[in-house]
């Protein structure tokens, strides 16, 4: 009898204690949730010092379709503007950008690799540009897809070159269905961004961009052809 | 060309496959006269290290002649060199610091994903390894292309035979800087977990550097006896329990420094030794730490801990505590093999330190296949394999060199 009540004494034991652990994880998670929308309900004030694109989804300042990479390249911003200035070289380091023709100083034509091998056009025009600092585009109405871009060069720490910040808003062709084939087919803009930028950061620093070109036992492949 | 080609765990072939091309200005074709199998091409061979593709050439440790150059490159037609296997762009900010294997350019956009997703950010690459290092053919060929040729190679003097210099390309930096990590001090005692080449060259380097003991760890009767002839103790872990003793050598202090020259694939029935391998052959687990492990407990307090020794992912039953409560350092890392090269050759030249002791085999690349397996199998008589490709001048004084068998 004795055992046995000391017995059930201990599973009394550990449910009481599996109760505290389930109040507090409950209290904890009410906690959080408070702390993220005010009293009112609305989101509150964002504190952190982080670029405009990085915010979690359900904070104030979090923006839907807007992406944003940055990428160190160790060249004086100056430099890296006048390089980035001549969007007809842009093919050279995007890899989804087939053509960029000049309209005039501040219109191009962009040719664009678009899903399952289709082409999509469009046409920017340049909205804002601070020399040696930033440039700020926006698709013309005539443009297959939305697009807003702007690229800041922001001075580094001392030695460190230059912050290349690439900042798009846009929406995809196809809406979420669309978004999530491109994700597949790696023809998302964050992946997208981010590959180009390397490439960008690639050719400025060492005059050519990497590529593993070299032979296989894959039939399939060439030497000449990069792969994954 | 003729070059050895991964297919799946243990099952690598010596195939045909399209000779290389010249793709960036920068690049040059070196055509392969000598060429090694590593102890981290293993781990490949096990299918431990995740994103190799069936066809990927292997190798990583190679030389040869020039035979292509890019616009840009420094090097010149007929120039003998031996090939650093990290790739390097020597612009970035992290080979302008001499870290040259967190190249932050050499790995291509497509590839560094994958190792950004993985370790944080982006690798560096690497000759004839994972695609997370960039999925680079590898040495094991007759030739490759080699990237950034203004800035990896090193020209080596024709009066030194191949075997003398090869190991530049990775073994010889790495066992080097594995002693540099561990930042020997005056009446230092260092002890090296695994005698394979890069264990028996870290305890050269430590010599070199001023250790006054050293003392190696390893299972195999032979490895250890090469670690004897380098002026290490040798401790046999199935003889004695190497913490007691190094305790009990080191006047219950334990060594200073510790060098884990053993990385991902620890051998020995321990405990969790033999969870560790069960769980990387159920893909839950990729890493054997048991001698990373060891370590940490045997390591003085305050002392340091260098790792050149391989390892993948995600380890556990880490004594983190332990590492944290005795104050220990640790550094680690893929060699930076440019930073080395120059003033190890130089060394070679004068006759400081021996590069070809450790040699035990000599094979064709025809042979490659059959060397993995007994490089897999037979790790005690197998020290060190060199391939020869059908451009290597033999040597008359070569014969000497293949040692013969205890």
């Amino acid at each position: 009898m004795a055992d046995q009540r000391t017995g059930s004494k201990t599973g009394n034991k550990a449910l009481i204690g599996a109760g505290i652990a389930t109040v507090a994880a409950g209290a904890a998670a009410a906690f959080l949730l408070s702390k993220r929308t005010g009293s009112a309900g609305a989101p509150i004030e964002n504190i952190s010092d982080a670029p405009d694109y990085v915010w979690r989804r359900g904070t104030k300042s979090y923006e839907t379709n807007l992406l944003g990479n940055t990428v160190t390249v160790g060249r004086p911003r100056e430099e890296l503007f006048e390089e980035w200035r001549d969007f007809t070289r842009f093919p050279a380091f995007m890899e989804n950008v087939e053509k960029v023709e000049k309209l005039d100083s501040k219109r191009s034509r962009w040719t664009i690799k678009g899903p399952l091998g289709s082409s999509i056009e469009l046409v920017t025009r340049i909205t804002s540009e601070e020399p040696g600092r930033s440039i700020s585009w926006v698709s013309e109405p005539q443009s297959e897809i939305e697009t807003e871009g702007r690229v800041e060069f922001i001075e580094a720490p001392p030695g460190r070159g230059t912050f290349v910040r690439l900042t798009q808003r846009y929406s995809p062709p196809g809406g979420r269905i669309g978004k999530g084939l491109a994700k597949l087919l790696q023809r998302e803009p964050k992946i997208q961004a981010r590959r180009d930028l390397r490439r960008f950061k690639q050719l400025m620093e060492t005059g050519e961009v990497a590529t593993n070109a070299s032979p296989s036992g894959r039939k399939s492949e060439t030497p000449t052809e990069a792969r994954i | 060309m003729r070059a050895l080609t991964w297919h799946g765990r243990h099952d690598v072939r010596v195939e045909t496959v399209p000779d290389p091309e010249i793709v960036n200005p920068r690049d040059a074709i070196v055509r392969v006269t000598s060429t090694a199998i590593c102890g981290s091409d293993l781990h490949l061979y096990d299918g431990y290290i995740p994103t190799l593709r069936a066809g990927d050439i292997l190798g990583h440790e190679f030389m040869g002649e020039v035979v292509e150059v890019g616009a840009r490159s420094s090097l010149k037609k007929g120039q003998r060199v031996v090939v650093p296997f990290t790739i390097s762009c020597g612009d970035c900010f992290f080979c302008k610091k001499q870290q040259f294997s967190a190249c932050d350019n050499s790995n291509p956009s497509e590839t560094s994903d994958a190792s950004r997703l993985l370790m944080g950010h982006t690798m560096g690459a690497a000759f004839g390894y994972a695609h997370l290092t960039g999925g680079y053919a590898g040495g094991q060929a007759e030739f490759v292309r080699v990237p950034y040729s203004d800035v990896g190679p090193i020209v080596v003097p024709d009066h030194l035979e191949d075997d003398k210099v090869l190991f530049l390309s990775d073994i010889l930096p790495t066992g080097w800087m594995a002693a540099e990590n561990a930042e020997i001090e005056e009446g230092d005692t260092v002890a090296v977990w695994g005698c394979g080449p890069v264990g028996l060259f870290a305890i050269q380097s430590a010599k070199i550097m001023g250790a006054y003991r050293v003392i190696a760890i390893d299972h195999y009767p032979h490895r250890l006896e090469l670690a004897r002839q380098m002026g290490a103790e040798i401790l046999d872990y199935r003889e004695v329990d190497v913490r007691e003793a190094l305790d009990e050598m080191t006047g219950g202090t334990g060594p200073d420094a510790c060098i884990d020259c053993v990385g991902m694939e620890s051998h020995g029935l321990t405990i969790d030794n033999i969870v560790d391998t069960v769980k990387a052959h159920t893909f839950l687990g990729t890493e054997r730490p048991h001698a990373l492990r060891q370590m940490i407990l045997a390591c003085r307090k305050g002392g340091r801990l260098s790792i050149p020794g391989v390892y993948g992912g995600f380890a556990d039953k880490f004594p983190l505590g332990q590492l944290m409560e005795k104050g220990l350092s640790v550094k680690s890392g893929q060699t930076h093999v440019q930073k080395y090269t120059a003033k190890l050759l130089k060394m070679i030249e004068e006759g400081k330190i021996d590069t070809t002791f450790l040699i035990s085999h000599h094979a064709s690349l025809e042979e490659a296949p059959e060397m993995y397996r007994h490089w897999h199998d037979d790790q005690d008589q197998y020290t060190k394999i060199v391939l020869k490709t059908q451009f290597a001048t033999p040597r008359k004084d070569e014969k000497e060199l293949i040692h013969e068998l205890a």
